[in-house]
Formats: C-alpha cells, structure tokens, sequence
C-alpha cells in the first residue's frame, strides 16, 4: 500500500492508545486546518441541524443560494402535524443585494413568507456572506416581529465565524428566546423536556413513549417534532434530560441558570445506554417510587424481547471489527457498548466536535491498539480503515462511499437516517443494519478480500 | 392582490462552486479546492457524493474570522501546501466562493506569489483557477468557468494535430463513456474536458486512491490549442464564457456549437458534423441505433402522442429536452429553469420557431415554488427533470421521469444515457414505461397486459 502520511499540524489530533504509550494529549476543538479536506460543516450547519426538526417554524436562510439549497429536505426529522421545516427558503442574493446590502430583500422575504405560511415563529440564519456586509439582521427581525406579531429570531451563524459547535450554541441562543414565553400552570411536577433528540425517524416519539408510561410529563421535545409552543413553554419542566451529543447542552445550562433547572445527559442508543437514561431520569423523582418500578419494569420487558433476537447476529458478528467516526463523540460511546454487546470490537473512535474530556472517557474505554482521532479526513480514515482491517465503518453520508470503495461495511449515524436507531426498538434496527452490511456476500469481490479489480 | 416573489422556495439551481469542483474532478490527477469556509466544501462533497456515490474530496482554505476580516492569502497558501503534500495531485483546481469574491482576494496575485515562493520545491502542481461566486449565477456557470480557466491555463500553440476537442457540458458519466465512444468509433483522436466518466463512476479499490483514477489528462489539454475544432454542447453557453470560444479567438481553432444532442434530429446534427469533421461516413452501428430509435418511436407513439409534460433543470438540458419530445408528440407546455442567461427562450424560438402558438410557456430564473403554481394551472401528464420535483409529484400526483442533476432518490443516476440514439432510446423507454406504469396504477382492473 501507498505510504500515506499525516498532515503537518493534526499528529496531535491522532492517538493511538498502546501499553505505556505516549501521554494523552490530544488537540482538539480547534478549526479544521487549512487545505486538509475535512469532514467537518460549518456554523451554519451546526444552526441548522439543532433547529431544523422545529416543524412549525419558518426557516429563512439569508445569503446567496448555496446554503439554503443543500440544506433542503436533506435530514430524516419527522413531524406529527406542520412539516414546514421541509421546505427551503432562501433570499438568494445576487450581486447588487451584496453591494448594496440584503436588508430590504430580508425583510420582503419576510413578510412575504409569513404571510404565505403563518409560521409560529421564524429563524433567520445569517451565512458567511452576510457576517461580511454586514446586514443588521437583528433590526430587520424585530421590526418583522413587530409587525407580524410573531417571534422573528436571528441565528447568528455565519459559516466561517467557528465550528459546528458554535451553531449549535447560536441555535440555543435563539430558542432560549423563546422559552419562557408560555403559560405553564398545568405542567406537572414529575416533568422533562427532551433535549438533543431530533426525531429522526421518529426516534422522539419512541423515547417519549417510554417517559409516558413511566408517568412522567414531556413538556417538550424541544427540536425533535418541535413545536414553538412546546418550546414557549419548557421553563416549566422540572427537569432537562440532554442527549449525548452536546448540541443542546448550552441551552440546558442557560435554563439552570435562569429558571434553575437542572440537567442530565443521557444516550439511547444501545440496551445499556438507554436502560441507563430511564434509570437516571427515575432517581430523579425519588418521592415517586412508582416510576422507578416502572421504568425497570420498561427495561426489562424491552430486554426480555429484544435479547433473543440479538443472538442470531451475535453469532454471525462476534469478533469482526468496526471503525466509528461520527458528530458527536458522546455517541461514540453508546455505539462501543452497543457493538460489544454482539460481540465487535472497536479499531477507530474519532469525532468531528469530541473536546478533551470526552476524548479521555473514549481512552478509557477503548481496546488496546484502538486509534482514537479529532477531525479527521478521507485520507486518515481510510488508511486506519485498512491498516486496522475493520469489517465496519460507521459514520455519515461522506464516509459512506470510502467504505464501500475498499469493500468494507458500512452504518449510517447521522441526521439523514430514515430508520430509528434509539430506544430497544432502534438498538435492533441497529444491529440488524450492521449485520446485513458486514456480512453481505458482496465483499468477496473486493479486491482486498481477494476479488480482482 | 399578489406581490412579486421575492424569497426563493425550494431552489431549482445550485451554487457556482459545485459545478467548478464538478469539472475539476473530471481533469486527471486534480484535487478540487475551494477558497472560502469549510461549509461550503463539506455542503458540495455531500451533495455530490449523494448523486455519484463516490469519495468526493474537496479541500478548503477554511476561512476563520481573522481570515474574512485581513483576507485569505495565507490561508490559500497554506491549504495548497498542504493538500499538495497529502494528495500528490498534479493539478489543483481551485475555485472562489461568495466569502473569497466578496472580500476581493487577488488570488490570480496570491497563485503567482505561492508559486514564485515555491519555485524551489519540485513536484509542484499546476494551479487552476475559475472565479465562481455564486451570486452572479449557477451551478452550471461555475461548470463553464472552470472549463474554460483549465484550457486558459494549459492551452499552448503547438504544431497542428489532428485532433478534436469536446467540451460535453454537464452530462452523465454514462454519457461521457458513450461520446468517447462515438469519437472512437468515427476514429477521432478526441480531448474530451472535463471527463469525470471514471472518477465519478469507476471500480473498487484496494487501497485508498487520495486522487480517484481517470480524467482528463493535463498534457492532453495543453494540446488542445492545435486542434482541428471544437465541438461545444450547450444552447446557451457563449463564445465569450466557453472554452471553445476561447480557443477560436486565441488560436483560430474553429468552435462548433451545438445543443445537447438529444433526439433524432439533434443527434443527426452532431453525427453530421463528425461525418464533416472526419471525412468518414457515420459507422453502420449508429444506423442501427438510430434504426432502432425510429422503430421505438412509431412502437411507442401511441403513449405518448399529446401528452403535456413540463420540464426544468438546467437551461441546456431543457431545450434540448423539448426539442426531442417534440419530435414525439409530447408537448412541453412550459420549458423551467432556474438558470437565468436570458437565452433560454431565443435557443428554444431557434429550434421551435412557434412556441407560443404550440402553447409552450417559457421561463427562467423560477424556483420550485413557481413551477408548482404554473403545474396547478397547467396540469400536465408528465414532469420531467432531477429528483428535486419530486415534492411537487408526490402532491400534485404527476409522475416524475428523472433525469440530470441531481438524482438523489434513485439509484443509478451517474449511469443515465441522455446523449445520442442510444440515450434518446434509454430516455423513450423510461416515458412510455411512466405512462403505461401510471395507466396501469390508475386502471382499477390491473391488465398485466398493456
Ligand atoms: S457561500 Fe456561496 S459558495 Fe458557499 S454554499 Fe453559499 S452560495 Fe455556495
Ligand atoms: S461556510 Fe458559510 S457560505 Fe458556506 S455553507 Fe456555511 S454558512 Fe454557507
């Protein structure tokens, strides 16, 4: 094989964990370097994700047409009613809007749209172009508010200023705009709002069903079938439960401190993780018993279940080895405890947004020999992909065909799924995925399993 | 009262960088760079990999703050340093986005600078550059951009040859196998550009390939100067804007230009002008293909005959499109793009002198939003473009033929034939089948026999 190197600049982002090896120190959380191709979006993006799945809202993306147009219908977040999150809106702006400025263009949009659809609200993203002319978007928003009687909220996401994760928190910033707004008498004590779970395939509605029977109130599941009420509403929940990946922990944190809610993180991929983010949620209403009887009675009905027929891939699995290189690296986790469960191991963990402690937790919990990297690239990927003989690779729509160009597996994990990976139910979508990609019998004419080229 | 549109719903068009990194990735041995922020590449790589389904690496100077704000050089420089040292290209193509426009990087001036800063290392690449904002037109213009930046740089008087150049447009990779064919077939020597018929469509590999196998050779473009012609498909691509202009106006080569070749006529004219150019009669296996295809009309005509169909995508493609189904009786009742050269309807009044008393609507610069509305009014048995509209067919109910760019929820649309008799054919098949499949869904008795 053709010696591929590291780039100059990332060694420090790839670790390798060995037998009194080197130190951990990985870098992490810095901007992706420049000219290496990296798997990574942008502001925007990270905006964009958090709230896309808020299905009764405009979302207008202010800045030429690019932006909007890929960004359109291009996740698997699925509503119950409104499904005006599936529509791109865009202010297209041409040469003479970046002379002179978007303003005016903006605000007919605006009016013009709001008129046309009667959202609940409107999120107004600002792209990279828009960060340079400097458009005052947020008088455009407030006079638009003013005169629709609607809340018009500024995203301030222009790609360049950060990374992914500085949308997620601009995306938090705006919904905390909202909450608060709403009436909240009626909520009960025993009550959570759902944060980080954007319904992807309906995930959402699996976990929340499980709340329920629990008997626990779900003021709101924030951004997955997100309604703007539901959200004016949320300061009335008496706890936020936050989903691995982070993207909605700054909001968790703004709540506590202003409505002095606390929070947890949780993860419901996997049996462990999300018999683990019942369990949590229970020891939280410690007066209640009854809901912890219930929730163990929920797991243990869910197990009883789903056990048996995870075998059959349990046989067929046990000792192939899988690459994971996902989002969030709190995923990470879940997925290495789910893959081992069937019995596969784990050569890769990597991330795109992992921060130090999460890198370290990952150290902890890997095999020997597993390389865990920030940010990575085609490059990289497939060269560990290769050197570590992984059967599998999960990842998202940009790794997919990297693995299926060297004849290896491959699991999508990421915004664009159409079939539910959460919850018991999604724990067996799971494994049945990876059971039909890593041991379909096409591999055998890969070239590297010896098929010719 | 209804106000004019302003906000764009559902965009029928892409941004200009995606086409530019499009045709670099049909030049051999080039590595695709985007000089602006990151979003913009990683947004291009997924949308593309969607269609070709495969690896699609585009690098990017990745722009910060400080890098807006002082502007992009050193950025640009370092990116190229690096992706030289990790990819090896031989070329780097590197197109603009809004951000880098809009700030005014001279990146002509940071090229010449990196270049005269590198004249020590050996093994640099070529550096290709298409200036491609995306406000100032499509995806298709920073297809033609970046064309025609590739010949400006590579191009070299040299002594004549014989050899001619295709500058294909925007086509399938399915597509570009088969002109290649046809060049070779009429016995051409042939520089095709870009040809992305491999690294956008190609086999397994056993190893990671940083740079996919294929494309265009740069050594092959830098012949292209000395070409007996060039043939250029695309109705409204200018001479000032093309590549084939380029080269008449610079080395005399003489420009051919011609639609897309779709449809019997249209494919006449471009095996008649190889006849001319070859001085070699059109080989017997295209008379049996276009045997075949007229056999295949009179076969289907009846399925067809005075349907109405409404067709969008790229303004090449449309035209194109409507000059074959109108030589099948279907009748185009309205011509969408969100391309905007402001040729659309004089290239269509070229080929369809009467467009307004055969009842075809024509209109530019449209999103999904209009063609909707225009589908509600018009009704139309057929829509026919990329997979966008299939929103717009599952509401309204008419069924939606794909074809172009994107095809992103079907399977195999980097091997659609579109060109020729033999893509005319493929395409035939496909709109019959619609219409017998719609008939049959829409029978309550479900006749297995139709
Ligand atoms: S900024 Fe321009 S180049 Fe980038 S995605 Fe938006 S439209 Fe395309
Ligand atoms: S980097 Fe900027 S221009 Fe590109 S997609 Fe992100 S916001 Fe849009």
């Amino acid at each position: 094989m053709e010696q591929i190197g590291i780039l100059e600049g990332r060694e420090k982002q790839i670790f390798e964990k060995k037998d009194g090896g080197q130190a951990f120190d990985i870098s992490c959380e810095t901007t992706s370097l420049s000219g290496s191709v990296s798997q990574r979006a942008c502001v925007f993006c990270g905006s964009r994700v958090v709230l896309y799945p808020v299905a009764d809202a405009l979302h207008l993306v202010h800045g030429p047409i690019g932006c909007a147009a890929y960004t359109w219908d291009i996740r698997g977040a699925v509503s119950s009613g409104p499904e005006l999150h599936r529509l791109s809106f865009s202010t297209d702006l041409r040469e003479m809007d970046v002379i002179y400025g978007g303003e005016k263009k903006l605000y007919a949009s605006l009016i013009e749209l709001i008129e046309k659809f009667s959202p609940k609200a409107a999120f107004i993203y600002s792209t990279c172009i828009i960060g340079l002319i400097g458009d005052d978007i947020d008088a455009v928003c407030r006079k638009v508010a003013k005169e629709t009687g609607i809340p018009v909220l500024p995203v301030h996401s222009e790609g360049f200023k950060g990374t992914k994760k500085d949308g997620y928190k601009a995306a938090c910033t705006a919904l905390m705009k909202l909450v608060g707004t709403g009436p909240i008498e009626d909520i009960s004590p025993y009550s959570i709002n759902i944060l980080g779970e954007f319904n992807l395939a309906g995930e959402a509605w699996i976990i929340r069903k499980y709340y329920e029977e629990m008997g626990i109130e779900v003021v709101s599941t924030m951004t997955g079938d997100g309604r703007v009420g539901a959200v004016r509403r949320a300061h009335g929940a008496t706890l936020n439960v936050v989903q691995c990946s982070g993207s909605m922990t700054s909001l968790a944190k703004d709540m506590e401190a202003k409505y002095g809610i606390p929070y947890i993180r949780v993860s419901y991929f996997g049996i462990e993780d999300m018999s683990a983010a019942l369990y949590d949620v229970a020891k939280h209403f410690p007066d209640r018993p009854e809901i912890m009887e219930k929730a163990k009675e929920i797991v243990s009905r869910e197990v009883r279940n789903l056990y048996p027929k995870l075998q059959k891939f349990k046989a067929a699995l046990s000792g192939k080895k899988a690459a994971i290189y996902v989002g969030g690296a709190f995923k990470t986790f879940s997925l290495i405890k789910a893959l081992r469960s069937v019995g596969m191991s784990v050569v890769l963990a990597g991330s795109q947004t992992g921060n130090k402690e999460d890198y370290l937790a990952l150290k902890e919990m890997c095999d020997e020999g597993t390389v865990i990297v920030d940010d990575s690239n085609p490059v990289e990927l497939s060269k560990f992909i290769l050197e570590k003989e992984a059967d599998l690779l999960i990842g998202g729509v940009k790794e997919r065909p990297i693995a299926f160009k060297l004849g290896v597996g491959f699991c999508d994990h990421n915004h664009e799924r159409k079939i539910p990976l959460a919850g018991f139910e999604g724990m067996y979508n799971f494994i049945l995925e990876v059971y039909q990609s890593v041991m379909s019998p096409v591999w055998q004419f890969a070239p590297r399993k010896g098929g010719s080229l | 009262m209804k106000h004019a549109k302003t906000a764009t719903q559902n965009a029928c068009k892409l941004c200009n960088p995606l086409g530019a990194c499009l045709a670099f990735r049909g030049i051999e041995k080039c590595v695709p760079f985007l000089h602006g922020s990151q979003g913009c590449a990683t947004y291009i790589r997924r949308y593309l990999i969607s269609h070709y389904k495969e690896p699609i690496d585009i690098a990017s100077s990745n722009f910060n703050e400080e890098t807006a704000v002082f502007g992009g050089s050193h950025n640009l420089k370092l990116g190229l340093k690096n992706v030289t040292q990790q990819y090896l290209p031989e070329v780097i193509g590197i197109a603009t986005t809004c951000l880098s426009e809009t700030i005014g990087d001279d990146v002509k001036g940071i090229l010449r600078e990196y270049m005269k800063e590198s004249i020590s290392r050996t093994g640099e690449p070529i550096l290709i550059h298409a200036s491609t904002p995306s406000y100032q037109g499509s995806h298709i213009d920073g297809f033609h951009a970046a064309v025609r930046a590739a010949v400006e740089t590579l191009a070299e008087k040299g002594v004549p040859r014989n050899l001619l150049n295709l500058f294909p447009n925007m086509v399938s990779p399915a597509d570009l196998r088969h002109l290649q064919e046809i060049l070779d077939d009429f016995q051409l020597p042939s520089m095709i550009l870009p040809d992305y018929s491999k690294t956008l469509d190609g086999g397994p590999w056993a190893e990671y390939h940083r740079i996919p196998p294929g494309g265009t050779p740069a050594a092959a473009i830098a012949t292209s100067a000395s070409a007996i012609g060039s043939i250029e498909f695309g109705s409204t691509l200018e001479a000032s804007k093309s590549a084939a202009g380029w080269l008449e106006s610079k080395f005399g080569v003489p420009r051919y230009h011609l639609p897309l070749p779709i449809g019997i006529r249209e494919s006449d004219r471009f095996f008649g002008l190889l006849e001319a150019i070859s001085q070699k009669p059109r080989p017997e296996k295209y008379d049996d293909e276009r045997r075949r295809l007229v056999d295949a009309y009179s076969d289907g005509h009846k399925y067809v005959f005075d349907k109405a169909a409404i067709v969008y995508g790229e303004e090449d493609l449309v035209i194109s499109m409507t000059a074959f189904l109108q030589e099948i009786g279907i009748r185009p009742v309205l011509c969408a793009s969100g391309g905007k050269s402001g040729l659309m309807r004089k290239k269509l009044e070229a080929l369809i002198p009467d467009l307004d008393g055969e009842g075809i609507k024509v209109r530019d610069g449209v999103d999904f939003a209009d063609i909707e509305d225009e589908a509600a009014l018009l009704r139309p048995d057929l829509l026919i473009g990329n997979s966008k509209g299939y929103t717009m067919s599952r509401k309204s109910g008419i069924p939606l033929i794909r074809i172009g760019f994107p095809i992103h929820d079907r399977f195999g649309g980097q091997r659609h034939h579109h060109l020729g008799y033999r893509g005319t054919l493929e395409l035939f098949d496909r709109i019959v089948n619609t219409v017998i499949e719609t008939r049959q869904d829409d029978s309550e008795i479900g006749y297995t026999y139709m």
